[in-house]
């Protein structure tokens, strides 16, 4: 299951939530902003950190898909991608980007 | 860094490492101790016709190196429960460096702000200027800002290897395919050697590690001249 608030991003579409939308990119805008590196994850508080890389290129991916369906901005999702892009090997992220393209990708977007 | 002859650690240039240091210190203290004790009552027993009653059967002195060594166990056990957790504790680090292994080189990615990445290969003997130590020298360091938590996230490519740098307490094995997190703090400016510590074919022992600590400005500008050239 998807480690994404679901549920917050579809509310959101509904009409009349534009207060919580623009305080929503409001912040995230600043956590971008003030960026330094990918923070400590409490899902992933151990040595091995391969999870913590693919669940947020994952998130990335499917955060793009669920707000450009919904015509929304999908500014929010860049904070998945500088997470993604601090913690992956770049040839992970190169191999993956492929695998999306050629439709061959083994996780779920 | 090392030097020939050596029998203690490297000087230690992480918080953590001064503690491994002085818990290796306490602990081979306590060994050289009862080493010698035992040495001594050995050659005690072995150089004298007398017999010491109050060492046979006797009740009190099973008490006492029963009692006495569980005590010196926990004197130990203590401050290396203490380093274990310490070593375990939850940083924030100001960036991120990912350190890959390939046979038979290290490539460092810094991907944080812009995609910088370069490899890292041995220079080889006959390439040495003077004054540079063989087997441990490379064309490019990993450069990192000194005081600064920097978190490494080591993997690898083809097969295993283990990214090791003793003066800052740290080795972490390179698995394909795997993300392993470390993590230090430079106390000090300095250049740190390290080599590759898992066997991964014929130039294992010709893939070592260099990381530069400097100043927060100097690798501001350090990282912004390697982005020109790449």
């Amino acid at each position: 299951m998807s480690t994404l608030n679901r549920d917050l991003l579809l509310s959101l579409s509904a009409a009349g939530h534009n207060e919580k939308l623009s305080k929503m990119s409001e912040t995230i805008e600043e956590k971008i902003k003030s960026y330094r590196t990918a923070p400590f994850d409490a899902r992933f508080p151990n040595t091995n950190q391969t999870r913590n890389c693919f669940q947020n290129y994952l998130d990335y991916h499917r955060c793009n898909k669920a707000l450009s369906a919904t015509d929304q901005d999908v500014a929010p999702c860049d904070w998945y991608q500088r997470v993604y892009k601090s913690l992956c090997p770049m040839s992970w992220v190169s191999k993956w980007d492929e695998a999306i393209e050629s439709g061959s990708f083994p996780g779920k977007i | 860094m090392a030097h020939p002859s050596q029998l203690g650690f490297q000087d230690a240039a992480s918080p953590v490492m001064e503690e491994l240091l002085h818990f290796h210190d306490h602990a081979l203290m306590i060994v050289f101790m009862i080493s010698t004790l035992v040495l001594y009552i050995i050659i005690a027993m072995v150089t004298t016709d007398l017999t010491n009653k109050y060492i046979l059967d006797s009740q009190e002195i099973e008490v006492i190196w029963t009692v006495l060594p569980g005590l010196i166990l926990i004197l130990i056990a203590l401050p290396s429960l203490r380093i274990l957790y310490l070593m375990d504790e939850i940083n924030d680090p100001h960036l991120t460096i990912k350190a890959m292994g390939h046979q038979w080189y290290w490539s460092y990615e810094y991907t944080d702000y812009e995609e910088l990445g370069f490899d890292s290969y041995m220079i080889p003997t006959q390439d040495l200027s003077p004054g540079q130590f063989r087997l441990l020298e490379t064309d490019h360091r990993m450069v990192v800002p000194s005081e600064s938590p920097v978190r490494v996230l080591v993997s690898a490519e083809d097969v295993l290897h283990s990214w090791a740098v003793p003066a800052l307490g740290v080795k972490m094995d390179a698995v394909p395919g795997r993300l392993n997190q470390t993590a230090f703090v430079a106390s000090r400016s300095g250049v740190y050697y390290g080599q590759c510590s898992e066997i991964c074919g014929a130039n294992h022992s010709f893939m070592p590690i260099v990381v530069e600590a400097v100043p927060l400005e100097h690798f501001e500008n350090w990282s912004s001249l390697m982005l020109e050239d790449a």
